[in-house]
């Protein structure tokens, strides 16, 4: 974001001299005059990864274009434009008759305003402005905001993890009846793993969501996922869920299970799905949610005792094995002292016979390792050749069908609370909610393969 | 005073403006933004989607006029997507990948012919478009000239800005709440060539905007056909104000638009005039609304019955002062209830016409006199009042009687701006959406700024052909009439042209062949292909060594259109080499022919139809001519040449 503060924001080398020997500064209305032409416009920030060589001008058209400094024999002065960064904010309503939910933002931009002086995009959070973006929150919760943290999907790790299961814990003893948290998108499926172990037997849905697109454009999911997230969070299912789009139609979104919640497409709307089992339920404005299964953990709570189990070891990897992998690498992850590690096999669950040995190794050494496999889908099965057999009896403890990711966040959960062995094994095993089925459902996978008739068929059919 | 004669309007005293936004598709292989082929298909979609436009939040939390609009009109929005046509970058998808380069250069070489200065940094913009015509709900596009000019008459054209931008899909329907487009077209490279309001009267937009589109023809790297080109033309009078005439495909339809666009605006300060001796003002505008479902329940025979019997209803508003105005007419054909007809069909999405019932139509609607009298009394309307019926869906009718009062306050200021599209007629036009203001542009963070070289722009500028003024210039001079001129400026094989004229020396000759001859022959069905650029060029040799005339060319033309053959070959097989001598003996055979018709125009015809049968292209028709006039018995005074 652009701030008002730097009145040569972005500007280095030449580009800074000229606007220096002119005096002039970001945001001033300006004449430019050069041997590429005459220019009226407004004065942009430079972006930092841009050249140094060109000044960048907001043309009275709308058009934005780069001037070459070296070029530009004189800028008159002609005003200020500053832009406006403020969302407006109108008060958000409170109904007694309805659920009160509370958004935890860990970052990103769920509703946005854009400044078109600028282009800056302006987040809405506070729940006034939040309604002023998107008012159709008010017709389904009541709605408390806090920004715990502000980072980039990417840069979370357990210094978020720990303290956002904590929050979240407290505003459910505090009286909140669902818990929305925004996130963006790319560790959205990690961070529902980790929240599904730290904060185990909720009684309120908990829901995170973000968007594909961002908030700024109007063919954004960003509004349609907050609704929906709103929906889920005020539904019956009370569990750590995913709530993204179901198919990439504006139509309706999904709730993923937290822990069988997986990105699988880098831009797609519909990006998240379900690996080896189906989603919890459809939610939209409309319909409300609509569970497709019944074995989910009602609002009010199952039973179970609500806990919260905040531990984290950092000392964990996921080795991805690929073909005539080095024995030295899991010699030198050892030496680096990890304690853990996640494989993420082929096949069945295999690695190559070079790494017996090492693997033999590193578990006498006292390393927790866990076999999934990097097909994602199906079970890990080390019964069925003998090599597999080899592999257990070297150490490695198959983790049936627990997603790779999955398996690394519980994993670096449980070896924060434990090293014994037998313990940690009991508790990998014992699935918290779902991170291990009994088994797969046929229509778990579900991978269609365009270009076949039937499947050509039905994408005329129905909506994408 | 007639309205349709545009020789009777002084455009001058009314402030005629008009500027032209040439929109045209360059000849890429690839699409702007991500590496689709480019081209249209037909037949069933293999897929759709289902999306939503939403206003995103301009300055200060309002939505703009058009945002605004387009939220009220709820579409629900399909596209029809093609696989061998789209990718997920069109479907809204996956980011942009990098710019077209291929594009970026013909849009340069374009500014330049436009002598425009080109950009030192291209960047990237996003212009919002909430109609859905493309799913993000924004164009991409970027300026890459400005400040140029195009010379006219004695004057200079100003060409404010040149820029490549994605093309929009295609509208297939829209009906209703429901539009659907066809994704084919998304993101066709496209070059839009803005002019400044520098045309004076409508003849002139027509003639500037058949000179924009002859240069942007002219260099070779756009594409042709239909839909390969469109303009919006936007008009204002004094005291109106800008009009945008939205995707004008043929440009003869523009002084028509133009000119009575300049009379619409005209006679709406006509009625904001009346409006304000009325003394009605935006202070004191004033209007009430009522459900009138009830009174017109027992008349089956109102044309908007269908909504009571579909569970809608009929609404009624009373516009306060503006009694017998609704009637007034804005075009010699049209009225002011046209002007709110529009805004319901395309606002309130009540597109069954007549979606409107007034003063003027209600009987013909078949709504009687007593129950127009007593929805009247109902809103405690007099004569001084207007009133206005319109039927169907609830929430519909409530948006469409608050469009009809939003446009009736926008009368007492006089001219809306507005985007209008063209009635099928190609005269009119009718509202399609209030006009976007800069405020829609901003910058797209997809996508990195593009520096321009100094060494890519001189590069470009020494490939583009000669300004189209010039070439058109020198061809005159050589003699060639207008039309032909106008045909071989923008002919794709005007460098074949020009080098069969050094080769054969003959201008008119190669003219003719390359504009008119080859298209004759192609609309006769000849295999036109096989006069390759090679075999005209070899031709115009053989012309110049003179192994033919001129009268044989259509002939040996055919011979290598139907036979493929080269050209000597083709002249071998159907030209006669006859020596000077032989031709005399052709001559003197002639004069015993007998059956000779007695008038002697006829005679010549005969024997010049009998010689040039077997000769044709062998001699020189010119001799053949005057052979044939000396032996007839009397001289004729028709003496022209003879034609191919
Ligand atoms: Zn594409």
């Amino acid at each position: 974001m652009a701030t008002v503060d730097d009145p040569y924001k972005g500007y280095r080398n030449s580009g800074l001299e000229t606007l220096k020997k002119f005096d002039v500064r970001v945001w001033d209305r300006v004449k430019v005059l050069s041997e590429s032409g005459t220019f009226e416009g407004v004065l942009l920030p430079r972006n930092e990864m841009a050249d140094t060589f060109h000044i960048v001008l907001k043309l009275d058209t709308g058009y934005n274009v780069g001037v070459r400094a070296e070029r530009i024999s004189a800028i008159e002065n002609t005003g200020r434009s500053e832009g406006h960064y403020k969302v407006p904010e109108k008060e958000f309503p409170y109904d007694p008759e309805k659920h009160n939910v509370v958004l935890l933002g860990t970052g990103g931009t769920i509703a946005s305003r854009l400044d078109y002086t600028t282009g800056a995009v302006i987040p809405a959070f506070s729940p006034g402005e939040l309604f002023g973006a998107v008012p159709e929150l008010a017709d389904i919760c009541n709605l408390q905001t806090h920004k715990v943290f502000g980072i980039f999907s990417e840069d979370m790790g357990p210094a978020q993890y720990i303290p956002l299961a904590q929050r979240i814990y407290k505003e459910i003893n505090d009286g909140a009846e669902g818990i929305i948290i925004g996130h963006g998108t790319d560790t959205m499926h990690h961070t529902a793993a980790i929240l599904t172990f730290m904060v185990q037997n909720p009684p309120v849905p908990i829901i995170l969501v973000g968007s594909q697109r961002s908030s700024d454009r109007p063919s954004s999911d960003a509004a349609r996922n907050l609704i929906n997230a709103a929906m889920a969070a005020t539904g019956p299912i009370a569990e750590i869920m995913v709530c993204m789009f179901g198919p990439t139609s504006d139509k309706y979104g999904l709730l993923h299970r937290g822990t069988r919640v997986r990105k699988m497409h880098s831009s797609y709307r519909s990006a998240f799905r379900t690996i080896g089992d189906i989603p919890l339920a459809t939610v939209d404005r409309e319909n409300g949610v609509k569970p497709l299964r019944r074995d989910f953990n009602p609002r009010g709570g199952s039973g179970k005792e609500f806990k919260l189990v905040p531990t984290f070891n950092e000392k964990v990897t996921i080795l991805y094995y690929y073909p005539n992998m080095q024995e030295n690498l899991i010699r030198a992850i050892v030496g680096a002292g990890y304690e853990g590690i996640v494989i993420a096999g082929t096949g069945l669950g295999h690695i190559n016979r070079p790494l017996y040995n090492v693997i033999r190794w590193a578990t006498g050494q006292g390393v927790h390792i866990y076999m999934t496999v990097q097909t994602l889908w199906g079970f890990v099965q080390m019964f069925v050749y003998d090599n597999g057999r080899y592999l257990m009896d070297c150490g490695i403890v198959p983790l049936a069908n627990m997603l790779p990711e999955v398996a690394y966040m519980k994993l670096s959960w449980v070896l924060g609370q434990t090293n014994d062995r037998e313990e940690v094994k009991k508790i990998m095993l014992t699935p918290i909610n779902g991170e291990i089925t009994e088994r797969e459902r046929p229509d778990g996978y579900l991978v269609f393969q365009g270009g076949l008739p039937e499947v050509e068929q039905f994408m005329r059919d129905y909506l994408l | 005073m007639n309205l349709w004669d545009t020789n009777e309007i002084d455009y001058a005293g009314l402030g005629f403006r008009c500027g032209i936004e040439i929109h045209q598709q360059l000849d890429t292989h690839q699409k702007l933004f991500c590496h689709c082929p480019v081209g249209l298909v037909e037949g069933p979609a293999n897929a759709r989607l289902f999306r939503h436009m939403r206003p995103t939040l301009s300055e200060m939390g309002e939505y703009d006029g058009t945002a605004l609009m387009e939220k009220k009109t709820r579409k629900e929005i399909i596209y029809e997507i093609l696989n061998d046509r789209v990718c997920t970058y069109e479907m809204d998808d996956t980011p942009p990948f990098l710019i077209n380069q291929q594009a970026v250069d013909i849009g340069i070489k374009l500014a330049l012919l436009f002598q425009c200065k080109i950009v030192d940094e291209a960047h990237i913009s996003r212009k919002q478009y909430l109609d859905g015509s493309i799913p993000t709900g924004f164009q991409r596009t970027t300026v890459l000239g400005t400040d140029g000019w195009m010379p006219y008459k004695d004057r200079r054209i100003t060409i404010r800005q040149i820029n490549v931008e994605e093309d929009a899909c295609r509208e297939v329907s829209d009906v209703g709440h429901r539009i659907v487009f066809r994704t084919d077209r998304l993101s066709t490279p496209l070059v839009e060539v803005i002019t400044a309001p520098d045309m004076r009267n409508p003849i002139e937009a027509g003639e500037v905007t058949k000179l924009l589109a002859e240069t942007n023809r002219i260099s070779g790297l756009v594409r042709r056909g239909i839909g390969a080109a469109r303009q919006d033309v936007n008009v204002s009078i004094t005291g109106g104000d800008r009009v945008e005439i939205k995707g004008v495909e043929r440009i003869g339809l523009i002084p028509g638009l133009t000119h009575f666009e300049a009379l619409r605006q005209k006679s709406l300060l006509e009625l904001r005039d009346e409006l304000c001796n009325r003394d009605i003002s935006l202070d004191n505008f004033a209007y009430n609304i009522s459900d009138a479902t009830r009174h017109l329940l027992k008349t089956p025979e109102f044309v908007g019955h269908w909504a009571v019997d579909q569970g809608g209803v009929i609404g009624a508003i009373c516009i306060r002062g503006f009694g017998g105005l609704i009637g007034w007419y804005v075009f010699p054909e049209r009225t002011f209830a046209d002007e709110l007809g529009g805004r319901v069909r395309v606002i309130a999405c009540l597109d069954k016409t007549p979606n409107l019932a007034h003063r003027l139509n209600r009987a013909a609607l078949g709504i009687p006199e007593r129950e127009w009298e007593s929805i009247g009394k109902g809103l405690n309307a007099n004569t001084n009042d207007a009133l206005i019926v319109t039927w169907g869906p609830q929430r519909d009718v409530v948006t469409a009687l608050e469009e009809i009062a939003a446009r009736c306050r926008e009368a007492i200021s006089g001219v809306p701006q507005e985007t209008r599209q063209v009635l099928s007629n190609g005269r009119y036009t009718d509202f399609e959406r209030i006009l976007p203001g800069p405020d829609r542009m901003y910058p797209d963070t997809d996508h990195p700024p593009i520096p321009i070289e100094m060494k890519r722009v001189s590069n470009a500028r020494a490939s583009i052909p000669e300004f189209p003024w010039e070439r058109r210039r020198k061809l005159s001079e050589a003699g060639l009439s207008q039309q032909l001129v106008s045909q071989l400026i923008v002919h794709p094989r005007f460098e074949i042209f020009q080098k069969m004229v050094e080769i054969s020396g003959d201008i008119r000759w190669a003219a003719r062949l390359v504009a008119e001859t080859i298209k004759h022959l192609q609309r006769r069905g000849f295999e036109t292909a096989n006069l390759t650029d090679k075999r005209l060029l070899d031709l115009a040799e053989s012309y110049r060594e003179k192994e033919f005339y001129r009268e044989g060319t259509l002939d040996i033309l055919k011979v290598i259109c139907k036979r493929n053959r080269k050209v000597s070959e083709a002249i071998d097989e159907i030209i006669f080499k006859i020596t000077d001598e032989e031709a005399e003996l052709i001559f003197e055979d002639l004069s015993d022919t007998a059956n000779l018709p007695a008038d002697p125009f006829k005679q010549k015809r005969y024997l010049m139809g009998q010689v040039m049968r077997k000769y044709r292209g062998a001699i020189p028709g010119k001799r053949l001519w005057d052979k044939v006039s000396a032996m007839t018995s009397r001289k004729d005074k028709a003496t022209s040449e003879p034609r191919e």
